[in-house]
């Protein structure tokens, strides 16, 4: 019984402390974001050898002949740029989320809300003290870039977004510096070495943006939480190898990890390309550009909004409520996919996805016209019936308002369609808290 | 006559999405008068495999950008792109580039 009481005194003084130190570092996180950004870094001195405690805590590397002392020195007076998304180390801008913690381990729980940058450099500190972190709670821009990439020795993108890869490989173009690059999505994981060794830039092999259409997000499409970690892993070793001069086998090579699959791919790369626009013979651009208008899409990883419908053809979740509350007769079709339905769903909702309603599945539309047909018998008007449809954030619902429109009157008589705008999340943050967010 | 020719064509970093989600097909182009390319390829893929919206996969005769081209493990650049002639037991992968981290 002593030994019980004495872990709960010892757990509510862990608590008390924990909440402490977590208001501290709310407090210097404010008093930073403050500072000014882009003071100039301290030179790290070229030295002639480690000292008692470096050979110490590197030991098992140091007898490697690979890397050696010679190795670990460089290594000591290397400077490298992390630029943050969510590989496995992030530095810049983004406060910390719940949904980062499953796969930035750098991150926990404590310091949800805290910088990342900041979160990550305390989170390294405790690893390693005898490295320098230096937080930049920033965003990355054309006009910041080039100045910061110019101090450090190699560059580390670990961003989520297609304008930030191509600003990030362009500065490391200009300031001469190479790039190890990794992005994770599902449970694939891709990574190269850019502008290293007289290889290609990220341009040379992505000339053109992608359509914003076409790019998918973490939150959209998902992520396995070890797989950047794994990717996160081969960067940092990438890394290394460039810093301390052992070099990467990477340049004009990708390496592709399919971990479903379990498998590592190595795939040869076409060489620096003579016409590109930024590292060729001839280059077109010699200053960075503007990023977000060049890709046609924003600077973060968060989904985009779509603006299909007019105002009149959508309603507000507050608006749903009132009708929901009057018990206004209408159908409710929830268009998400199947895996986002098992996470949570409203009740009286339909489930039909998207791809089935855009592929006018014949079961899908009989179904949602029995549906409807039913819902019509409670009451007696013979306008056209309405529909209400929602997703997750209110994009594919506006997709589906527009094909459900676009239906002859047979297949579900006469309806009238309109979308629930900012979807399920909107109504978990505005109308019911206990909706579960993802 | 270019006689018939199985390929192994892959897809993948979301790119398998436009194909049911199938990574890799095994596939047997049929007999035709000129040589098989990957022009020709890319026309058969998208009467034969691709399921919906052609236009995130294909942009006039080429992938869109953001797609790589592998032929056996190398980019297609080192290989010819579009007029690469195609081997039998040739493997082709189309890979959609990640951004996420």
């Amino acid at each position: 019984a002593m030994a019980l009481s004495e872990a709960a005194r010892l757990r509510a003084e862990i608590e008390r402390r924990e909440q402490e130190l977590s208001a501290l570092q709310g407090q210097l996180a404010s008093v930073l974001a403050k500072e000014e950004p882009g003071s100039e870094l301290p030179t790290l001195q070229a030295r002639a050898s480690l000292s008692l405690a470096e050979i110490l805590r590197y030991s098992r590397q140091l007898v490697l002949p690979e890397l050696g002392v010679r190795g670990q020195l460089r290594l000591s007076r290397c400077s490298v740029l992390v630029v943050e998304g969510g590989t496995a180390v992030p530095v810049m801008e983004k406060d910390v989320e719940m949904s980062n913690l499953h796969r930035q381990v750098l991150h926990g729980e404590a310091r949800e809300g805290l910088p990342k940058a900041l979160s990550a450099a305390a989170s390294l500190r405790q690893l390693n003290s005898a490295v320098q972190y230096v937080p930049y709670h920033l965003a990355l821009s054309p006009s910041t870039a080039l100045e910061l990439v110019r101090q450090y020795d190699v560059v580390a993108d670990c961003s989520d977004n297609v304008p930030t890869r191509y600003l990030v490989s362009d500065a490391c173009v200009l300031a001469g510096k190479p790039l190890v690059s990794a992005s994770a999505l599902r449970l694939e994981g891709q990574l190269v070495v850019y502008n290293y060794q007289g290889g290609p830039c990220y341009r040379c092999l992505f000339p053109k943006p992608p359509p914003p259409e076409t790019v998918t997000n973490c939150a959209d499409g998902g992520v396995l939480g070890v797989v950047p970690g794994i990717m996160g892993c081969i960067q940092a070793l990438e890394v290394l190898k460039i810093a301390s001069g052992i070099g990467s086998g990477f340049s004009q090579f990708m390496l592709m990890f399919d971990a479903l699959e379990g498998r590592f791919r190595n795939i040869k790369l076409r060489p620096k390309k003579s016409d590109c626009a930024i590292c060729g013979d001839s280059p077109t651009m010699t200053s960075l550009q503007d990023y977000e208008a060049f890709c046609g899409s924003s600077a973060t990883d968060k989904c985009r909004s779509l603006h299909l419908l007019t105002s009149k053809e959508r309603i507000s979740v507050e608006e749903y409520k009132k009708l929901w509350d009057e018990q206004v007769p209408h159908i409710l079709v929830d268009v998400r996919p199947q895996v986002e339905v098992d996470i949570c769903s409203l009740a009286h909702s339909v489930h039909v996805p998207l791809s089935k309603l855009e592929g006018q599945n014949e079961e899908c539309l009989k179904y949602l016209g029995k549906r409807i047909c039913k819902e019509k018998q409670r009451t007696s008007s013979k306008t056209a019936f309405p529909v209400y449809v929602i997703c997750k954030l209110g994009n594919d619902s506006q997709k589906a308002v527009r094909v459900l429109q676009e239906l002859p009157d047979k297949e579900l008589g006469s309806i009238v369609a309109k979308d629930i705008q900012g979807g399920l999340m909107a109504w978990a943050r505005k109308i019911d808290p206990s909706f579960p967010q993802y | 006559m270019a006689a018939p020719m199985s390929l192994v064509v892959e897809f993948g970093g979301g790119a398998e999405l436009l194909f049911d989600g199938i990574k890799k097909h095994q596939v047997t182009l049929p007999c035709q008068p000129e040589p098989w390319d990957i022009r020709n390829l890319l026309k058969w893929i998208k009467q034969n495999l691709l399921k919906e919206r052609p236009e995130l996969f294909i942009q006039g005769d080429t992938v869109r950008p953001g797609i790589l081209v592998l032929i056996n493990d190398a980019d297609w650049e080192l290989m010819g792109e579009l007029d690469y002639k195609l081997q039998n037991q040739d493997n082709v992968v189309f890979i959609s580039t990640l951004h996420g981290g």
